[in-house]
């Protein structure tokens, strides 16, 4: 049985796209507890035992599965750390969808610290999908800081999605990722801040094995006064290849620096990488307003289709 | 119907003021299919962006069936009934063919509906619908979704500028295909389409010949044809080195 509050199923579609409760295993957190977990024959959820977070095991093998663990705040001044570890048999094919929402109409700061490890499995496959997303009118701040930690076996491959498109005031976000040979990591983020928000990204991913791969992609949308840092690095230890691509549009007074690098330490290794910060093209608002929209409509469907 | 009533434009170029337009007038009338040809420079492109409204007139008039609509911006005309077909199509990432067609529509445009534009303009719609119109297609497909997108808004007045630039042979047949289908069903709207081709010129009511601003000639295709046939340009050479 799951235990939330009208605002915290409203943080709850937002971050998942949950209506109700889904299918398979999950575990919801909110204001700082348990709220309902649900486990299945293939995974099993356990608490640490410090209380710090939680254990995900996914026996080997597993199929067409997934585990949603959501976490919600909706207290003003509150602050966590929480670590949580996925650990993915070989031969896998699963889903994970995690997020946060914090609703804050209070004074005090709200912080939800959430630190992501996956140990990959040989051969298994791993869709990961993480949103964040902020609201409430207070004065104290939203703030989510994750890092997200990913240990990729042979051959394994994983998929992330991250997605931030409002409300968050701050957030500073660490991905690290560890490739061994055959293995393929794709990241996919997407990003957009407003008013005074700032927002840092960084990426380490270490291509550790002969033909592993990695997409590192960023399309991010600075509004108002808001500031952004993209820093992307893929190191290349092995015959391997590795791409980072970061696509930005700059608005009004906002500031983005972007960083993308790469590293080799083996001939065979082939990295690329790629980086634009441009404003919305005239022409583009042009098209679009030919077609019977007004300037501002235009500007949100280019923004929209770019953040897709 | 369109018209156009001593209209001039100028751009500055190094401080010094360049009239591209001048003193022009025109009526197009409903039911028209009309094509304005003229040398490069000669404001043919600068015309059919002053009547969309994404360029200012610095005197004149531009009237659509009466209205005044000289003061309005580009989404007041098009949602008057003004469409215009760009000669660049611009590109966008994320935004897929079917939403494109769909804005065009105005509403919520079926699957179906978006196909049978693409259809329309010889791309098979199912390998198009989810593509996004970005850098990875070419100008000729870029061209013929453009086009599409003026057939999904069936407005009173659909402007074209150079259809053809850009558009290979093979492509450029199926073109005439659609403006000789578009002009079989025009009914109460018009049609404008700038352009140097003969073909196109062809299925034209009337030709427009503009040079250096204004219209030098105008009237049936067998009238102004046989005079443009036969040159590099539909200007003489006299005409060129003055």
């Amino acid at each position: 049985m799951v235990k939330l509050d009208a605002i915290q199923k409203r943080l709850i579609e937002e971050i998942a796209d949950l209506h109700s409760v889904p299918l398979g295993a999950y575990n919801f957190r909110a204001n700082g507890e348990l709220a309902g977990r649900n486990t299945t024959a293939n995974i099993d959820i356990v608490s640490k035992e410090n209380g710090s977070g939680i254990d995900i095991h996914i026996k080997p093998g597993t199929k067409n599965e997934s585990v949603h663990i959501p976490v919600v705040l909706s207290a003003s001044g509150l602050k966590e750390t929480v670590y949580n570890d996925f650990y993915i048999g070989e031969d896998c094919d699963v889903v994970i969808v995690a997020g946060c929402g914090i609703d804050n109409c209070g004074s005090q700061d709200s912080e939800h610290d959430g630190i992501h490890r996956f140990f990959v499995g040989k051969n298994a496959k791993v869709k990961y999908v993480e949103k964040h997303y902020g609201s409430g009118d207070g004065r104290g701040q939203r703030i989510l800081n994750p890092v997200t930690e990913a240990y990729l076996e042979e051959n394994s491959s994983m998929e992330m999605e991250m997605e931030q498109i409002k409300g968050v005031d701050s957030t500073d976000r660490q991905t690290i990722a560890k490739l061994a040979a055959g293995a393929k990591l794709v990241v996919k983020e997407r990003l957009m801040t407003h008013g005074s928000q700032h927002a840092v990204s960084a990426y380490q991913v270490d291509l550790n094995g002969a033909g592993a791969t990695a997409d590192v992609v960023s399309r991010s949308v600075a509004r108002d006064d808001s500031s952004q840092t993209f820093n992307a690095r893929i190191t290349g230890n092995a015959p391997c290849s590795g791409h980072t691509e970061c696509d930005s549009i700059i608005m009004d007074r906002g500031h983005i620096l972007a960083i993308p690098s790469l590293e080799a330490n083996d001939v065979d290794a082939m990295l690329v990488h790629e980086a634009a910060i441009g404003k919305i093209a005239g022409d583009q608002l042009v098209k679009l307003m030919t077609l019977g929209l007004s300037e501002q409509q235009a500007e949100e469907q280019i923004i929209n289709g770019f953040l897709r | 119907m369109l018209e156009i009533k001593g209209l001039s434009f100028a751009v500055t170029e190094e401080e010094k003021e360049k009239e591209i337009i001048h003193d022009l007038s025109l009526t197009i009338e409903n039911g028209k299919f009309v094509v304005i040809t003229g040398p490069n420079g000669s404001g043919k492109s600068t015309l059919a962006r002053l009547i969309m409204g994404i360029e200012q007139p610095i005197s004149g008039q531009i009237l659509l069936d009466g209205q005044d609509i000289t003061a309005l911006g580009i989404t007041e005309r098009a949602k008057l009934g003004i469409s215009f077909a760009f000669q660049q199509p611009v590109r966008f990432k994320g935004i897929r063919v079917q939403d494109l067609l769909r804005l065009a529509a105005g509403k919520n445009l079926s699957v179906s509906a978006a196909c049978s534009y693409l259809s329309e303009v010889g791309l098979c719609a199912r390998d198009y619908i989810d593509r996004e119109i970005n850098a990875s297609l070419s100008g000729g497909e870029l061209k013929r979704i453009e086009i599409a997108t003026l057939l999904a808004r069936q407005t009173k007045l659909s402007l074209f500028d150079e259809p053809e630039a850009g558009i290979d042979l093979w492509s450029f047949q199926n073109l005439i295909r659609i403006f000789e289908k578009m002009r079989s069903e025009i009914q109460d709207s018009s049609i404008v389409i700038i352009s140097h081709q003969e073909r196109i010129l062809q299925i034209a009511d009337e030709v427009i010949v503009l040079a250096d601003g204004r219209i030098s000639r105008r009237g049936s295709p067998d009238e102004i044809l046989p005079e443009l046939i036969g040159r590099t340009a539909p200007v003489s050479v006299c005409q060129k080195l003055q």
